[in-house]
């Protein structure tokens, strides 16, 4: 696996001699290079068209509530024939999530249009340039955004009539909840019951 | 109370049935009313009149019985089940309508997609806020007299689905008439949730139900 490595240490490498504010972070054989949010759009144009990263596996983001900048986007970069392997990463602040200042890559990979409305549903980051930025997995009009990390995990009531509705899901008990407090992990399993 | 050829609209799949019941009678050489009372919903009084009014020429034609109970037996025998197949679940209703499992023995191996035309909505699999109205929707959809079975944990209540996205069970939204335990059930666990319901129907009041529902000069009964 060692050309894999290179291959993605190689490609980190130039994005580094290329901009100057980006760092990098290797771990267990993964490179990854973090940029900031005003240079991310050239860093992706320059991976899509001079690396010739053409296949953009996911793209996810993770919210780091109570840091500042609190969001941090990540994208993952490849070829198709998986000989290179890139995290770009981004950090986001929570105005620029709201106003939009996260530039879209859908236009550079086609996949990325599902991937951002994903992630414009889950955790509120708005795209700018998106061709169709619309809810992907709840619907049009549901109030919150599920994966951050105010939100509790039992969810909230909502209601949008004809369309659907939500309410509080009961977290006590149940065969399938963890038992809190336990003395062991395996103790605390629902199926130790 | 004499149960008639021209009383029930299907009274062709109920008149074979009087065939072979009386072909099992015609075995027995005194002939008496052991015929009748072998169908299963003939209660005592029945009987009684049955002996009295036995006669070869009609045999076949006649049968004493409650209307309640072969209303009953006929509609628990052929149940059309409208597949709601919305998770895993769905993979062992699937299994339970194929060949091994064979749900057709129960008379009720014909799904239907269209709500028209089903009596008892399986609900398999976990049901998300954004389904859970469209669900409802199609159950409001199926014509009376109608069951529910909620098949699994998931349908039941939620299952190991305590989430923002997932509605904590189908009952919610729908009465259901029976509910399966398991992730996911057997196919022995359906069937046997499918006999429970069948012996539900067994003892539901079906005329007075129909009279509250319809207007009074449509039932003869
Ligand atoms: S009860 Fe289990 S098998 Fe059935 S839909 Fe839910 S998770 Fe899937």
């Amino acid at each position: 696996m060692t050309t894999l490595q290179t291959a993605g240490q190689e490609a980190a490498a130039k994005v580094l001699e290329k901009f100057t504010s980006a760092t990098r972070h290797e771990f267990r054989g993964e490179s990854t290079v973090t940029v900031k949010l005003e240079e991310l759009r050239a860093v992706m144009e320059f991976c899509r068209n001079v690396l010739k990263l053409n296949f953009l596996i996911d793209v996810s983001s993770v919210d780091n509530m109570g840091e500042e900048p609190r969001f941090m986007m990540v994208y993952e970069l490849a070829k198709v024939d998986d000989s290179v392997h890139l995290r770009v990463k981004a950090a986001v602040a929570e105005q620029q999530a709201d106003a939009g200042e996260v530039p879209t890559v859908s236009d550079l990979w086609a996949t990325a249009d599902w991937h951002e409305r994903e992630v414009y549903d889950m955790m509120g980051i708005r795209f700018s340039g998106h061709p169709d930025l619309r809810r992907i997995l709840m619907w049009e009009g549901y109030p919150y955004h599920p994966l951050r990390k105010e939100f509790p995990l039992a969810g909230r009531p909502s209601e949008m009539p004809d369309v659907a509705f939500t309410g509080e899901a009961p977290m006590a008990d149940g065969p399938f909840v963890t038992s809190a407090g336990s003395t062991s992990r395996v103790q605390g399993e629902p199926r130790a019951r | 109370m004499v149960f008639s050829q021209a009383r029930v609209r299907t009274r062709t799949r109920f008149r074979e049935i009087v065939m072979e019941t009386s072909k099992e009678t015609s075995a027995d050489t005194s002939a008496d009313a052991s015929g009748a009372s072998s169908f299963a919903t003939a209660d005592a009084a029945g009987a009684a009149l049955a002996h009295a009014s036995y006669d070869s020429k009609i045999e076949g034609n006649v049968i004493f019985t409650r209307v309640d109970a072969a209303i009953n037996w006929m509609r628990k025998n052929s149940l059309w089940p409208m597949p709601m197949g919305l998770a895993c679940c769905a993979i062992e209703l699937m299994a339970t309508a194929s060949s091994r499992f064979d749900i057709s023995r129960f008379g009720a191996e014909v799904m239907r997609f269209s709500p028209r035309q089903s009596d008892v909505m399986i609900v398999a699999g976990t049901v998300t806020y954004k389904m859970a109205l469209a669900v409802k929707r199609v159950w409001d959809q199926m014509p009376d007299p109608k069951w529910c079975i909620a098949m699994g944990a998931c349908a039941s209540s939620g299952g190991m689905y305590r989430s923002y996205a997932v509605l904590q069970g189908i009952d919610n939204l729908l009465p259901v008439d029976v509910y399966i335990s398991g992730c996911p059930p057997r196919p022995e666990a359906l069937i046997e949730g499918l006999m429970k319901l069948q012996a539900k129907i067994d003892g539901e009041e079906s005329t007075r139900d129909l009279k509250a529902a319809a207007p009074a000069d449509s039932i003869e009964a």
